[in-house]
């Protein structure tokens, strides 16, 4: 997992609240072998709507997802998270995550970063305002940041203290084990030779 | 105070141990199948990772392959791409790979003991429930998740908290004709489905020390049924004399070396269990499932249960729904079950010696006019030794379908499953709704009850053949 400290990418207003995982990829997505290459079903029933945000040129390089409250509701399907990083998010803003989701997105790198609804409202004015305008998430500060001059935005969001470790440190649950790589390597020493073995040579 | 078995075997694989974490666990052998692995190799390549110990994993092809035309192309499209995805990822990372078409292809649960790579004493996880299996040699086994496979691949260790122990201690002999699989399914109806919750449970007593080793697979495997973490038994000399010889076994010197500390493997006299259960194998008689979970079961002799006779409100409930699904009317004998389907096979009752029980009662009987009888064996290897001993030639001419290895009717994975409303008699080890083919019935039974059955159509035991 790459280490988080801050991003600052395109930010893209989804005006909608309870967008649950189903919505974010739906079932028929699942079949998948892979975990990359979800983006084509990132929101999929949206996305034939030509109104929709993210099917507006400006978005396209959108990496800052500022959604409704209850965001990633639903199943515990960890596809919700690859989908959204896949289509090149790294950070989702809301008032508020489901928990599974919020997990999931910690477990795989995808910063959910809790604001409080005021700051989601004038995200979206902001960015309605100027469409294609950065919006910056600082895990070191745990601060969002939009804008310049007297409307600047800035505020600060919620994350709990391990999964910001973790994100800042870059650890996924594989990560964190690796650091422990010299116990694994002192205790493979000591297994008697005589233990099976699937290759030889 | 002395330690069980299981602890013995926990305690000689933690890597790391630290208050308030769980331990860090060393994992011998890591077995992997088409279904559970192409996201986690997915996740290794997208980190950047190998697998850290290509040596300690074995891969083979079993639950969603045909078990006819199997050196086709595989019709059916996801089941294609998930196989052909298993032999990129056992290339690309080094993995060895029992496919469909070689000698050593089949259900995960039976390769692993056939090839030796199973033994006392040791950690197997892998992608399957029914990892469990394996503890019949005396080994700490269970089924992980596919973010747990991604993390063994890449650190071939696992975060675990210590389960819990319980003994199950079977006094007595089971009286003849009943087997290994009746008395699990005793055991799980006097449990209930959750009753091993949160425990490493060993079994133990006479009738497990008389066990067959494929036995002792056979109550092991289905220790996830009743909810245990894992199910193990003390190796003693007939575990020895089982692993002897095979392809992967130790050698010479290892050998002598293995079996030494294999010996050591048994629960202290003074260790304590925190939980203990006690049944008499003598009072066993075939037993059979009529509801939709393993816990719903009764002997053969007995008659559907009455939903209004269950005391717990919950357990009314759930029997009155089973019967519903399950198409049975209260009061009815168990005997008078009629079956449209047998099933034969699965990593319960899909070894050799399970096909030569089922062989010889079947031997000189035609299989009911309306019965369907399907027997599938576990793995190539128990294919080929089933048609060594002329095994084949007695189910084909008693008019059973012999089948390619692989998971088949267990799961319905593959184009073996049920009709909707079709009901089976199956050696398998789940009966939910659906498990076999959408909308389709299944009653789990032991070899003898599922040959008899095939034999006369209804429920029914060898005995029943005779009258
Ligand atoms: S035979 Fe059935 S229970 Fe065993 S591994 Fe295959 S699907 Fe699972």
């Amino acid at each position: 997992m790459e280490k988080f400290s801050s991003h600052t990418g395109i930010g893209v207003p989804l005006r909608r609240s309870n967008v649950d995982t189903d919505q974010i990829i739906p079932a028929v997505y699942l079949k998948r072998v892979t975990r990359d290459g979800f983006e084509d079903g990132l929101f999929s029933a949206w996305r034939n709507d030509p109104e929709f945000v993210l099917n507006n040129p400006v978005y396209a390089a959108g990496s800052v997802l500022v959604a409704g409250p209850d965001f990633g509701t639903g199943s515990s399907r960890e596809h919700a998270v690859w989908a959204l990083q896949n289509y090149g998010f790294k950070a989702v803003i809301s008032s508020r995550f489901a928990d599974i989701f919020r997990s999931n997105s910690g477990k795989a790198g995808l910063l959910a970063a809790q604001v409080d609804e005021k700051v989601v409202q004038r995200l979206w004015d902001y960015l309605d305002a100027t469409p294609g305008a950065a919006v910056t998430v600082d895990l070191e500060s745990r601060t969002v940041r939009a804008g310049a001059g007297e409307d600047a935005i800035e505020d600060s969001f919620d994350i709990d203290d391990y999964t910001r470790w973790r994100l800042l440190e870059g650890l996924d649950d594989v990560g964190i084990t690796l650091s422990h790589a010299d116990d694994i390597t002192a205790y493979e020493a000591l297994r008697p030779s005589w233990k099976p073995a699937t290759l030889h040579g | 105070m002395g330690k069980t078995l299981s602890e013995k075997v926990w305690d000689e694989h933690v890597v790391r141990s630290h208050a308030g974490e769980p331990d860090l666990l060393f994992i011998d052998l890591h077995l992997i199948h088409e279904v559970t692995s192409p996201q986690a190799f997915d996740g290794l390549r997208i980190a950047g990772r190998a697998v850290r110990r290509p040596d300690l994993t074995l891969a083979t092809e079993d639950h969603n392959v045909p078990t006819l035309d199997w050196d086709k192309p595989i019709a059916d499209p996801v089941s294609r791409t998930q196989v052909e995805t298993l032999r990129k990822n056992a290339q690309e990372f080094g993995v060895r790979l029992h496919p469909l078409g070689d000698i050593e292809q089949g259900i995960v649960h039976v390769v692993g003991p056939q090839l030796g790579l199973t033994q006392p004493g040791m950690t197997i996880v892998c992608g399957d429930s029914h990892t469990s299996t394996h503890g019949a040699f005396g080994a700490i086994a269970f089924g992980i998740g596919t973010s747990e496979v991604e993390h063994v691949l890449a650190t071939q260790t696992l975060m675990q908290a210590k389960p819990k122990t319980m003994a199950v201690t079977i006094n007595g002999s089971l009286p003849p004709g009943v087997t290994a699989k009746d008395m699990v399914l005793t055991l799980i109806t006097h449990t209930g489905t959750g009753g091993g919750q949160g425990y490493i449970v060993e079994y133990r007593g006479q009738a497990i020390e008389e066990l067959s080793v494929e036995g002792r697979m056979t109550v092991c495997n289905m220790s996830i049924e009743w909810g245990a973490k894992a199910g193990l038994i003390a190796p003693d000399q007939m575990t020895f004399d089982y692993i002897e010889g095979r392809a992967e076994a130790p050698k010479g010197a290892d050998w002598d070396a293995a079996v030494e500390h294999w010996k050591t493997l048994v629960t202290d006299a003074d260790a304590e269990f925190d939980a203990e259960i006690v049944l008499d194998a003598s009072e066993m008689t075939p037993f059979v499932t009529w509801g939709t979970n393993p816990g719903q079961g009764v002997p053969l002799g007995g008659s559907v249960p009455d939903p209004a006779e269950f005391e717990d409100a919950q357990d009314r409930v759930a029997a009155e729904k089973a019967l519903l699904y399950m198409g049975l009317e209260a009061g009815t004998p168990m005997r008078e079950v009629k079956v449209d389907t047998v099933f034969v096979g699965s990593c319960t009752n899909g070894r050799i010696e399970d096909l030569r029980l089922a062989a010889k009662i079947i031997e000189g009987h035609t299989v009911d006019a309306d019965t369907r009888l399907l027997v599938v064996p576990g793995s190539v290897r128990v294919r080929m030794q089933a048609e060594s001993e002329g095994l084949d030639v007695i189910f084909k001419e008693a008019g059973a379908e012999w089948r390619g290895a692989g998971c088949s009717m267990c799961l319905g994975m593959n184009p073996d499953t049920l009709e909707p409303g079709e009901r089976s008699a199956s050696t398998s080890n789940r009966n939910f709704e659906g498990r076999q083919g959408k909308g389709g019935r299944t009653h789990l039974v032991s070899i003898p009850v599922a040959a008899a059955t095939a034999i006369r159509g209804t429920l029914s035991s060898p005995a029943d053949l005779e009258a």
